[in-house]
């Protein structure tokens, strides 16, 4: 009996094995392997989450774009041209003509000035980044209106500087869409948004053939599409949440990408020749943040003496050097007013000095709370080696990351280890969270990271928004500069690495466009040969 | 197990018996399918993860956060909250799955076929090589056919099987090419078959598809194979333990005396006493595997009900999280009662 059953299943494996050797994906279809489960919506008006930002970003036009390698110039994405008025406060859109949906409609400032107003009408995650100019639901069809099928008229309640304005409004949340085929699905008054979550209508290169939850998605070259023709036919993107699973798709050729691989198996592909590796610095940044409640934590000499018992540059090196770069200001490269100043580095002895000065000669004891995935946990424990050398024993609290996000963000942690990617392409978005806290009470309305630290700053929260109001762009810059330096200095966050995205692909792929944002990693142009 | 009891044995006497037997069941039913239900919404609220994170994200200001804390009902008190829950779930609403936006018994419908596909593949597997070799080992009690089965058992009790899977991988995928690589079926396959009953190996055969078929036979022969594997493990070990508790009974001790054949003492008289306690053995073993293993499907990217409640149960989607527990209960009571059933025809002494 045993015998037979081994020669059933051996006979099975190979009349099998002949059929599905040497898979290749299909010639004008692009497979890529990424964790995709954090998707929960694909409506431009509710995506808040990288993966849905990416999606949307390749289905989807705005009004403007940013050049990709030199973010501050700005173009023309629907919009022909912009211009604001005198009084600061109104801005005016001219269309470019001709262009069409993928459904065929054509592209009007009506569809733009709807997008925007169901935008802030939803209210959803992404809402506040429209809302912010003094939108809400009673004023916005109002403010933000279509003067001709070509002009968009748009009235923002406060003069600010028009650079972030233009920027919000290249967020995934200003993507026009369709709103004649939005509005046939709609129900019960939600603009279509149920319909939109798992469907497109946009004008982007391509649209949108399927998404399932946890699984995957497929979009599809838009022949509408007014740019350049996709260089593929469709971009199938699976969820594949084990790295090393990844790897093994892409070393067989089951898939063109691998978009989530971690250090050691990026390293262990250098080796291979049919494997080459993409790489774009991203706007997320690494950091911990010492919540201001503990008292120890609250000292200032202890939170510049922590800034000095961090190894940054062996992190880097020994545990993050394919998809981290060492980087220690809130404002990410490629941002307007960011700086390159790296004035820590891990120096014990200093460090000590501080803690002495702090009248902590030996050191304390703190917890910190940690996701437990790699990287994140691999840090953690490198920082808590080099802070124990001058005896501040650092306690690991692992978790999921939900669970120790909940706890952060009721201020409920000593130090948490967390990520912070920027919402929009422009400064303010950063300098907001790190260096504002209007209101630093338990029950606040505005919980930024500076309120999560219960860092109370009324000084540096004017110069944050001065800095908004600045229309002149060189001032704006300088404003920023000068404040992340100081912020350097006194804040409580320990800013450490921003991250650089890594996509491993088959050598025969190229052409996959990795940007500053998760909405601008463009697949148009990934081609095989 | 679930009613071994006192109404096992009345059997199907009298129509009264058969009645009061069949409110029983259904009493018991109620009651654990209430228990289960509370005891995960319980679960689900005191993990300190905040629901409304998983509906709106980190970034939502703290009016969006407000209004969506309302819309999910989680502003009211914990018993109207599970109220609520309660008449919709009777009413057949599970309610929509944050996550996914899909109604969560849609989603469940989707996800749930892929983990019988692989779970009954896998007990198939797991019961025709590991009754044989339980009874094997027990034959050869001592000798060396035993200790070489225990050390297999072991191995497949003991070896983590992310670990076992990605070697898998590695070796009958990546290596040697013999079978597909993770997932159901390769991306050029992908919608083409549609979903009659969800099980890929059934719907591609139903609709005359032969290359899906055979694809979908290689990617989930590997999987299937591992976890069948485990179950083997266990379900050699029981049916050893089995057989040597009949080996040693008297009237195989008399048969043998009689001078009948050992073959047909071991598998006629031994192996046809345990059958009763291994029936349970396999469902149990079948019902552990239809929780989904969420190691194994994540391992080979298999979208299957286990990484489906786990990924819910760390978002705090709670609606997606007691949909996946009831179907999971409703297996459990479901395989119960089937084997409760089986052990009746199989026990002459219990018609």
């Amino acid at each position: 009996m045993k015998r037979s059953a081994f020669t059933i299943i051996g006979g099975l494996v190979l009349a099998l094995s002949g059929g599905i050797a040497a898979a290749a994906t299909p010639p004008d279809t692009v497979v890529m392997a990424k964790q995709i489960d954090d998707i929960i919506s694909l409506d431009p008006g509710e995506s808040f989450e990288f993966s849905g930002s990416e999606a949307i970003g390749n289905m989807y036009n705005r009004l403007i774009g940013y050049n990709l390698k030199n973010v501050s110039e700005l173009y023309g994405d629907l919009a022909q041209s912009w211009s604001v008025a005198d009084d600061g406060k109104t801005y005016t859109f001219k269309m470019k003509p001709g262009i069409k949906f993928a459904s065929g409609n054509p592209v009007t400032a009506a569809d733009a000035a709807w997008s925007i107003q169901r935008a802030v009408i939803l209210n959803k995650s992404p809402g506040f980044i429209l809302a912010q100019f003094g939108f809400d639901k009673d004023n916005v069809a109002k403010k933000v209106r279509a003067t001709d099928p070509s002009t968009l008229v748009i009235e923002t309640e406060k003069a600010v500087a028009p650079t972030f304005f233009y920027y919000c409004l290249t967020a995934v949340v200003g993507s026009v869409i369709d709103m004649k085929t939005a509005m046939a699905h709609e129900k019960a008054g939600d603009f279509g948004n149920d319909w939109l979550k798992t469907n497109s209508a946009g004008s982007g290169p391509y649209k949108l053939r399927s998404w399932r939850a946890n699984e995957s998605y497929t979009l599809e070259a838009n022949e509408n599409y007014f740019g350049p023709k996709p260089k593929n036919k469709r971009v199938i993107v699976r969820h594949v949440a084990e790295s090393a699973t990844q790897q093994l798709l892409l070393e067989k050729g089951d898939i063109d990408y691998a978009r989530n691989l971690t250090k050691d198996q990026l390293d262990s592909l250098a080796k291979n020749a049919d494997v080459k590796i993409d790489k774009g610095l991203k706007g997320s940044i690494l950091y911990l943040g010492l919540n201001q409640k503990n008292p120890n934590l609250a000292k200032p000499e202890v939170r510049e003496a922590l800034k000095y018992l961090v190894d940054y540059q062996g992190i880097q090196k020994n545990i993050v050097s394919a998809t981290h770069a060492v980087h220690q200001s809130f404002l990410p490269i490629g941002f307007l007013g960011a700086i390159e100043d790296e004035p820590y580095k891990l120096d014990v002895a200093k460090a000590k000095e501080l803690l002495a000065k702090a009248g902590l000669p030996n050191g304390f004891s703190v917890t910190m709370d940690t996701r437990s995935t790699s990287p994140i946990t691999d840090i953690a424990q490198a920082i808590q080696a080099t802070f124990a050398q001058a005896g501040v024993k650092l306690e690991i609290i692992p978790g999921d990351g939900k669970q120790t996000l909940t706890k952060y963000r009721a201020r409920n942690h000593d130090i948490y280890i967390g990520q912070w990617g920027p919402d929009y392409q422009d400064p303010h978005t950063n300098a907001e969270t790190f260096a504002m806290n209007v209101d630093n009470s338990d029950d606040a309305k505005s919980k930024t990271l500076a309120w999560r630290n219960a860092w109370n700053i009324p000084e540096m929260t004017k110069e944050t928004q001065a800095a908004v109001l600045e229309k002149d762009a060189k001032k704006r810059e300088a404003i920023y500069q000068k404040l992340q330096r100081e912020h350097q200095k006194t804040s409580p966050f320990v800013i450490m690495f921003q991250e650089v995205e890594v996509a491993a692909r088959r050598a025969n792929v190229d052409g996959f466009v990795i940007g500053p944002s998760f909405d601008n990693n463009l697949y148009a142009g990934i081609a095989k040969h | 197990m679930l009613l071994t009891g006192r109404g096992a044995r009345n059997g199907f006497a009298l129509p009264l018996h058969a009645l009061r037997r069949t409110t029983n069941v259904l009493v018991v039913v109620t009651i654990t399918f209430f228990g289960l239900l509370l005891v995960t919404f319980l679960i689900g609220r005191v993990v300190p993860i905040d629901p409304v994170l998983a509906v709106v994200g980190d970034r939502a200001t703290a009016e969006v956060y407000q209004r969506t804390r309302v819309e999910l009902g989680l502003d009211l008190p914990l018993y109207e909250q599970f109220y609520f829950y309660a008449v919709k779930v009777l009413h057949g609403d599970f309610g929509r799955s944050v996550l996914t936006s899909n109604p969560v018994l849609t989603d469940i419908i989707r996800f749930f076929p892929a983990t019988l596909e692989l779970a009954t593949l896998a007990t198939i597997f797991g019961v025709a090589l590991g009754v044989p070799l339980g009874v094997l080992a027990a034959a050869n009690q001592g000798r060396w056919q035993d200790q070489a089965i225990r050390v297999v058992g072991l191995l497949g009790y003991s070896i983590p099987i992310f670990w076992l899977g990605l070697v898998g991988l590695l070796v009958f995928y990546a290596d040697l090419g013999w079978v597909a690589g993770p997932g159901r079926l390769d991306v050029g396959y992908d919608d083409i078959v549609d979903p009659i009953t969800g099980l890929l190996l059934v719907d591609s055969l139903l609709e005359g598809e032969w290359q899906i078929f055979l694809n979908a036979v290689s990617h989930i022969i590997l999987p299937a194979a591992l976890l069948g594997y485990f179950s083997l493990a266990y379900i050699s070990r029981m049916t050893r333990s089995f057989m040597l508790e009949q080996l040693r009974q008297e009237y195989i001790v008399t048969a043998r005396v009689k001078g009948l054949a050992e073959r047909r003492i071991i598998w006629r008289h031994a192996f046809g006493n345990v059958l009763l306690p291994l029936v349970t053995v396999i469902a149990l073993s079948y019902a552990n595997l239809l929780e989904g293993s969420v190691l194994t499907e994540t391992v080979f990217a298999w979208p299957g009900i286990g990484s489906y409640i786990t990924n819910s149960l760390l978002n705090a989607d709670m609606n997606a999280v007691l949909g996946g527990t009831i179907v999971v209960g409703v297996v459990f009571i479901g395989l119960n009662l089937a084997s409760d059933m089986l052990y009746r025809s199989l026990d002459p002494r219990t018609r």
